[in-house]
């Protein structure tokens, strides 16, 4: 599959590894600044940080 | 087996199990994706959240310095008898207040006002829990943080001690506030913040602080809570309360610096 994209890409060796690099790149960027965030809250992990309440608060 | 025998196996294989094949290299490749994605995913959650959100408290501190003016870090102030101020009420997912917890390696952080994931804990610091009390205020004043991610800024509350300052700096005053309990409980229990800690539904006669965050650490499945107890209050146009002189001395490290320090409280005693 990564093989196949990679000779549909144009252009000399150097240029396509170049593109690679800029492809991956491109993805790590996405997804830090929107793909993680938007995901983060559905997983598990880091869901009630906010200690006792989350929202319950009964004092609100 | 003999070689006509092998080859047309070989032959087989390349025709039929070809795409078989094909299909196989197809999953692993995007397992591996998966993966790749997941490590990824650790390292934005784990490192580049706090990243962000350093930089966001940093921001954050030194804009209320300019705000309220800098603060005389070489005198002590002395502690004040009469009732202490109470602030007005703050605005939602705004930041009021500067924390200052000597025991934590992070000593200083802003408190703002919700505990609105997105709002407040993952951008701004701590969260003060809407409707309880404030400082100066009879009551409990409720205070989440996260414990891992985003910022950490509760991450060594599992070392704080009976007896270990916790300060709340506000335009106008320190207030200081002594750990009295610590504990954990599963996340439902929220008469932790009550008024009177653990007692809902009772008018406080004490001013209380407990500040919550998850346990055990990477995990919300438990709370560790910390109670403490407000000792006194001093004027923030004094210069600094000792209890951040001493954390101060402290964290610059050794005897040698502390011995300034008890100095200075004896003076001001």
């Amino acid at each position: 599959m990564y093989a196949w994209l990679f000779r549909r890409l144009p252009g000399p060796l150097w240029v396509r590894i170049l593109l690679a690099v800029l492809v991956v790149a491109a993805l790590v960027v996405a997804l830090f600044g929107w793909g993680f965030p938007a995901l983060a809250p559905y997983l598990p992990f880091d869901d009630g940080m906010v200690g006792a309440t989350e929202p319950p608060d009964p004092a609100r | 087996m003999s070689p006509s025998h092998r080859a047309g196996r070989r032959r087989a294989t390349g025709r039929t199990g070809g795409r078989f094949g094909g299909a196989i290299g197809i999953l692993g490749e995007l397992l591996l994706t998966l993966g790749a994605l997941l490590v990824l995913f650790l390292v934005w959650q784990l490192w580049w959240t706090d990243v962000v959100a350093d930089r966001e408290q940093a921001g954050i501190i030194a804009g209320l310095e300019d705000d309220w003016g800098q603060v005389d870090a070489d005198t002590i102030a002395p502690r004040q008898d009469g009732p202490p101020p109470v602030p007005e009420t703050p605005e939602e997912n705004k930041v009021w207040a500067t924390m200052h917890v000597p025991a934590f390696d992070r000593a200083t952080f802003p408190l703002a006002e919700g505990v609105d994931l997105e709002q407040v804990l993952n951008v701004k610091g701590a969260g003060h829990y809407p409707g309880t009390a404030l400082p100066g205020e009879d009551g409990n004043v409720a205070i989440a943080g996260h414990r891992n991610t985003y910022g950490r800024v509760f991450e060594d509350i599992g070392r704080l001690k009976s007896g270990d300052p916790i300060v709340v700096e506000t335009a106008d005053a320190f207030y200081v506030y002594e750990v009295t309990e610590t504990h954990i409980v599963t996340p439902t229990d929220v008469e932790v913040i009550a008024p009177v800690p653990g007692k809902p539904g009772e008018e406080p006669t004490e001013q209380m602080l407990t500040l919550t965050a998850c346990h055990p650490m990477y995990s919300a499945r438990e709370r560790i809570i910390v109670h403490a107890k407000f000792a006194y209050w001093t004027k923030r146009s004094d210069g600094i309360p000792e209890a951040l002189a001493d954390g101060a001395t402290a964290s610059d490290g050794g005897p040698a610096a502390s011995d300034g320090g008890s100095a200075d409280v004896e003076e001001e005693d």
